[in-house]
């Protein structure tokens, strides 16, 4: 894995801490993390439930702001730009998979999966070409004009990521993407994001519970209580 | 998000609850309905009176009295004060007016900018006959320009020297004609009696057969040569404080006077104890009592519109709610909070404009069967009235200013929307 190295940091942050309300009721649910995440690396975030793990992913994924430390993007830092760079970049640089995943479920998983490209203005011509492109990467294409509502989970899970893929991300976060699917199923979607990772070079970031997920990953990053235990190196 | 994307998500989100959003249209509808109605109903008034008054007569002239100093129940008994030139009338109500005499005319002439002042002759004839029967006559002096509307001929003129009448369509018939343009250029005689009760025959010719209107249904009208006429017959061998006397003058002024020019006649016609009134002055009297029944309509209207406000604003908070996780998404994948803003805003506006656009729509339907009907039954004794008249502008300016109520009603749960945290709302379950 030495290879790694000599490739450039994409994410990383610097002494992060999020403490949650203010006095009292103050709860740090992330205690001075120290990372860095490679181009093209496959990351596991482990630990127990309320360890702080979606909260370290919301912090790289840029949704939301720490209380104390720097997230950077490649080597800036993000609290240097504006609303709008960090908006774009959630929406051309970053896809996202949820355990729950937030589709549209009145509208068809065509219209779901370009959802990205219809925020950044891109022409309705354009939208569907990709569209379609992305949906046959999940092998979904006969399913374009199905509404949300009506496939399995499986099915949406894999709509998600479609539409995670559909602006050629260089990070994928997906939290717990197999939280919600039988084993079988959720074996097809960990197999569709390893191939990605493989086959497309994005960086993958997966909060998960699942052994075998997290042993496929090149690194485990093991979170208690908000402090990094464990992974913090990428050797 | 562009903008069509925005109104195509805005739309689809409206028609998402459906039951809900025709429920908040209805109300709007109701408000937008009962605006365009009233004010279709003022238009139409307006619009005729505006006709009718203009029948009347020139804007040039003011219709001068003597300001009455009648006993009122809040200035208690006016002293009497014997004046042997002022001859008194009973006005009715009560009110006792002033006559004027030729002392008064000439004081009216000395004011500046009046070119004319003429008396205002009571001509009372007894009767028309054309080539039949004996009928009663309403007769007027015709000041100015004739305006009234001729079916068939033209105004009497002035100028001229002859005896000239223009009379109402009704009478037509009961001269002995059979068509209105058989009229025209004919004879007709004029009964009138003097104060010794010797009986004069006037004859005059029809210059015009006017269009029936609301002011002036049944008054015929008499050029000044044969005014002048019938009131010399109406008013030799009687007493001189009753000879020359009148009720009103007409005083003419010239035309191009601007409206501080037409004050300064009328403070000067005050400072004499006239009082002057123009065409436009008696019309706007009448405007502002029209305006004012129509405002007392317009806040029914406006009340409608609030609770319907309360509708927006509640709808969008609960499809606000609703949608927090969708919003989320949306904010998640990079959409900035003032396109949230947008979506919601353009949702709201949309429902304004369905809601405005379907009660214009009623409104018209209902106008113009009221109109149909009305032409046929309550309004056949109005010609020409529209009772309902929407002008395009007075529809645009509802259904704008409802989109623009709709739009403010919308900003707050617009406003939460484009505030919600992507974090929370990913989380909401
Ligand atoms: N808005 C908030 N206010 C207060 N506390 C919060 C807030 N959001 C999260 N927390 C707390 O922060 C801690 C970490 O939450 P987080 O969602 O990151 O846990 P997690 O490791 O992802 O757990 P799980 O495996 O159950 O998803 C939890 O104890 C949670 O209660
Ligand atoms: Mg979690």
């Amino acid at each position: 894995m030495a290879k790694l190295l000599d490739k450039p940091q994409v994410v990383g942050t610097k002494n992060v801490t999020k403490i949650y309300g203010k006095g009292e009721v103050a709860f740090t649910a992330l205690n001075d993390i120290n990372i860095s995440i490679i181009s093209g690396e496959s990351v596991a975030i482990l630990g127990k439930s309320g360890s702080g793990k979606s909260t370290l992913m919301h912090m790289l994924a840029l949704l939301d702001s720490p209380t104390k430390g720097i997230v950077f993007v490649g080597d800036q830092d993000t609290s240097k730009l504006t609303n709008r760079q960090i908006e774009s970049l959630r929406n051309k640089s970053y896809g996202f998979v949820f355990q729950q995943f937030f589709l549209n479920s009145n509208d068809t998983v065509l219209n779901n999966v370009v959802l990205p490209l219809k925020i950044a203005k891109v022409g309705r011509k354009e939208r569907r070409e990709k569209g379609m492109k992305s949906l046959k990467t999940v092998e979904l294409v006969d399913k374009a004009n199905t509404k949300a509502v009506n496939l399995s989970g499986g099915q949406k899970q894999r709509v998600c990521i479609a539409r995670a893929l559909i602006n050629n991300p260089s990070i994928i976060f997906a939290d717990e993407p197999t939280g919600n699917l039988d084993s079988h199923t959720g074996k097809i979607v960990e197999d569709l994001l390893f191939k990605l990772n493989k086959e497309h070079d994005i960086t993958l970031i997966i909060v998960t519970h699942d052994k075998d997920i997290a042993a496929r990953c090149q690194r485990q990053m093991h979170i208690l209580d908000g402090k990094l235990i464990d992974g913090d190196k990428n050797i | 998000m562009n903008f069509r994307d925005i109104l195509q998500t805005a739309s689809s989100n409206m028609l998402r609850s459906k039951v809900r959003t025709l429920l908040t249209i209805i109300a709007i509808v109701i408000g937008a309905m009962t605006i365009t109605l009233t004010n279709g109903i003022g238009t139409g008034i307006k619009t005729y009176l505006n006709q009718q008054i203009g029948n009347l007569g020139a804007s040039n002239i003011l219709l001068v009295t003597l300001t009455t100093k009648a006993a009122s129940p809040t200035n208690g008994p006016v002293k009497y004060a014997y004046n042997p030139n002022v001859t008194v009338s009973s006005g009715g109500l009560g009110k006792e007016q002033l006559l004027m005499n030729l002392e008064d005319i000439a004081k009216i002439k000395s004011i500046h900018n009046i070119t004319s002042v003429v008396p205002a002759h009571s001509l009372s004839p007894d009767y028309i006959q054309g080539t039949g029967s004996k009928y009663q006559l309403t007769l007027e002096q015709q000041f100015g320009n004739a305006t009234s509307d001729m079916v068939v001929g033209s105004g009497v003129n002035n100028n001229s020297t002859q005896n000239q009448i223009s009379i109402p369509e009704s009478y037509v018939s009961v001269l002995g004609y059979s068509s209105n343009k058989s009229i025209i250029g004919k004879t007709v005689t004029i009964g009138v009696t003097n104060p010794r009760n010797i009986h004069f025959n006037v004859i005059a010719t029809v210059t015009g057969v006017q269009q029936k209107n609301l002011i002036g249904e049944s008054t015929s009208f008499a050029n000044t040569t044969l005014a002048n006429n019938i009131y010399h017959i109406r008013t030799t061998g009687i007493p001189k404080t009753l000879t020359n006397t009148f009720l009103t003058a007409y005083a003419t002024f010239p035309k191009n006077l601007t409206t501080n020019q037409i004050n300064k006649i009328k403070s000067q016609l005050t400072a004499k104890g006239f009082t002057g009134m123009t065409i436009k002055d008696e019309e706007s009297t009448l405007f502002s009592v029209i305006s004012a029944i129509i405002i007392v309509f317009d806040i029914f209207g406006i009340i409608a519109l609030l609770a319907a406000s309360f509708g927006i604003i509640n709808t969008l908070f609960m499809s606000v709610q609703e949608r927090t996780k969708e919003i989320g998404l949306m904010k998640a994948l990079g959409m900035s909070p003032h396109r949230i803003f947008a979506l919601f805003s353009i949702e709201a506006i949309l429902i304004g404009f369905w809601g405005s656009l379907l009660g214009v729509v009623f409104a018209f339907l209902i106008g113009s069967s009221v109109n149909a009907i009305g032409k046929h039954s309550f309004l056949k004794a109005f010609p020409g009235l529209s009772l309902l008249t929407f002008p395009l502008n007075t529809i645009v300016s509802v259904i704008v200013g409802i989109m623009i109520i709709a739009f403010l009603a919308g900003a707050l749960p617009a406003l939460r929307a484009s505030r919600k945290d992507p974090i929370e709302a990913l989380r909401y379950e």
